[in-house]
């Protein structure tokens, strides 16, 4: 009785794992076959594209037409400016809002907080002909800093949100000692910081990502070659060389390992900001 | 002290507000405003609802709006009902308690997809995909019908990640005392699932569903990146977002109309906020009021 149980049980663990295996490499099949073909000939991609390179088949000159024709170092370059510009700004600006939105009592507070919290959900895009305008209008059409300001606050509304939960937890009482010290509110907000530190990790890694990935407003706001973001890049040089697989693998590889490391890097915190923001 | 909170709260919240208003709240807004006006160089008119008139009933923007309109419901459907019954049952599978350690491993391998940009999506499924590889022998991005279900497959299977980790985290919550009573009392995983956990999570799917509407009426990068701005075959996997784009930053045999591109981007929120509008003022509560 009590070993048909437990062989049933463990028949049941089977299944279980092997579906996750059949479903995880569903997700991570597509991205290796991309990534090892692009170190192939293309023959060999054509011939066996199922095949690992071999001695005869190993081929990077597929990365060398990228480099020498795409503009990739600086792609990647903007890229990281754009990134982690926003990033910064995004955390600074919200770590002050949430700090004011959770500690002041004051009578509106409430109704800027819900005013933050409606645009996690807001289509930004929408609004583009009117950002288009102010851009061309302040003199900053086709540069980074347009990108950095859009990108601030279209994740500000999440990061505030979050953000806020994590102020919420910060012991009163700590506060309270910091002010009777002396300290000033600025003073009190960095003394409380580290508290809400795993919040600032959360809120970090689900800003990132969707600036990185963007391709709309690279391609109205900072089209030129160079201000050209990655995700950009990839799409003009794809676009381009549409009949020279080995260097169009190699550009898609380029274009998404970083991302892939980055991710399994910080998937924990991932997960965490957005199970969190999106249960608002 | 409640004067200096008052100079407090202003300080530290205005600078986020300032660049939120400016750069998100606002323009919103002032695409409705413009929608209002046709300019011309310099010049201003004001038109009243002239250019809403001329989207519904100039013969091309007209059946283009509409064609895009149905696409982007299907684009949601085939969204909704592969999607979110995938992310679930990857959700289910996550959260059984037949895993141990591997949990981690496999929630950050079915989530890789997502983290990837949607232009890199595109292209590696229309490699793998290209009859000239081999691997599929039909020209699915190149039929009518076939290719806007393709696109959203392709947009599935990178994005099943969002509701399998959103219903994760309510799976996770299920108290454990709730659990524990049921495999007292006997039952499977199978009646615990059905009986105890689904029930419960329920209400999640109303706002799976609404956030799944939103992003769906706002998508363009990966039609865009396979397609190019006049989406083909034949405007087939066209919808509202590439149809905002080309009409306000042109294409090939259409000029640039910021006027008409801002009535669209209008009537595409107006489309976006009804709906949540009605989710959020009808259902949104009631789903509530069934949670523990």
């Amino acid at each position: 009785m009590k070993a048909a149980r437990r062989s049933s049980e463990r028949a049941g663990n089977l299944v279980v794992h092997a579906l996750l295996i059949v479903f995880a490499v569903l997700a991570i099949a597509p991205i290796l076959l991309i990534v090892v073909n692009s170190f192939k000939t293309t023959p060999a991609i054509f011939e066996h594209p199922f095949a690992l390179p071999t001695a005869d088949t190993f081929s990077a000159a597929g990365y060398e037409r990228v480099f020498q024709r795409g503009h990739f170092v600086d792609n990647y370059r903007n890229s990281l400016v754009v990134t982690v510009g926003s990033t910064v700004a995004t955390l600074v600006l919200a770590t002050l809002a949430a700090f004011a939105l959770t500690e002041y009592k004051v009578r509106f507070a409430p109704l800027v907080g819900g005013f933050f919290v409606a645009g996690i959900m807001l289509p930004i895009r929408l609004g583009t002909v009117p950002i288009l305008k102010t851009m061309i209008s302040w003199g900053l059409m086709d540069t980074l800093t347009a990108l950095v300001l859009v990108y601030t606050a279209m994740s500000l509304p999440l990061a505030v949100a979050l953000l806020m939960t994590y102020f919420r937890s910060v012991p009163h009482d700590l506060k309270e000692a910091a002010r009777i010290d002396g300290a000033g509110e600025l003073r009190t907000l960095s003394i409380v910081l580290p508290i809400v530190r795993p919040g600032l990790a959360a809120v970090a890694s689900v800003t990132m990502l969707p600036i990185w990935n963007d391709l709309w407003f690279p391609l109205i706001l900072a089209p030129s070659q160079e201000n050209q973001t990655v995700t950009l890049g990839v799409q003009q040089f794809v676009g381009q060389f549409l009949n020279d697989y080995p260097a169009l693998l190699g550009a898609l590889t380029l274009g998404a390992v970083p991302l892939v490391v980055l991710f399994v890097v910080f998937s924990r915190q991932f997960i965490q900001g957005l199970s969190q923001g999106l249960g608002k | 002290m409640r004067r200096a909170h008052y100079r407090y709260f202003l300080a530290f919240t205005l600078p986020a507000l300032a660049v939120y208003v400016l750069f998100a709240a606002l323009p919103l807004l002032n695409s409705m405003y413009y929608s209002l006006f046709d300019t011309d160089g310099d010049v201003a008119r004001f038109v009243g609802l002239d250019n809403y008139h001329y989207l519904f009933t100039n013969p091309t923007t007209s059946e283009r709006f509409w064609n895009a309109l149905v696409n982007n419901l299907e684009f949601f459907a085939i969204h909704l009902l592969v999607e979110v019954p995938l992310g679930l049952l990857l959700a289910a599978l996550l959260t059984s308690g037949r895993l141990r350690r591997s949990t981690g491993l496999y929630r950050t391998l079915l989530f890789i997809p997502t983290t990837l940009s949607v232009v890199i999506v595109g292209f590696i499924w229309r490699l793998i995909i290209n009859p000239l590889w081999g691997l599929v022998d039909y020209p699915l991005l190149g039929t009518e019908t076939t290719a806007l279900p393709t696109i959203s497959l392709m947009s599935v299977w990178q994005y099943v990640g969002i509701p399998m980790i959103f219903l994760y985290a309510a799976l996770l919550a299920v108290p454990s005392d709730v659990l524990e009573a049921a495999r007292v009392e006997g039952a499977g995983g199978w009646t615990t699932f059905w009986r105890i956990k689904f029930p419960l999570i329920a209400p999640q799917f109303g706002l799976i569903a609404i956030l799944t509407y939103i992003w769906t009426f706002n998508g363009f990068d990966l039609v865009f990146a396979l397609n190019g701005s006049a989406p083909g075959p034949n405007y087939s996997t066209d919808i509202l977002g590439t149809l905002f784009y080309r009409t306000f930053f042109g294409s090939s045999g259409q000029l640039a109309d910021l006027d008409l591109g801002a009535t669209v981007a209008s009537v595409i929120f107006l489309i976006i906020l009804v709906i949540t509008g009605a989710y959020f003022g009808l259902l949104h509560r009631r789903l509530k009021s069934y949670e523990l």
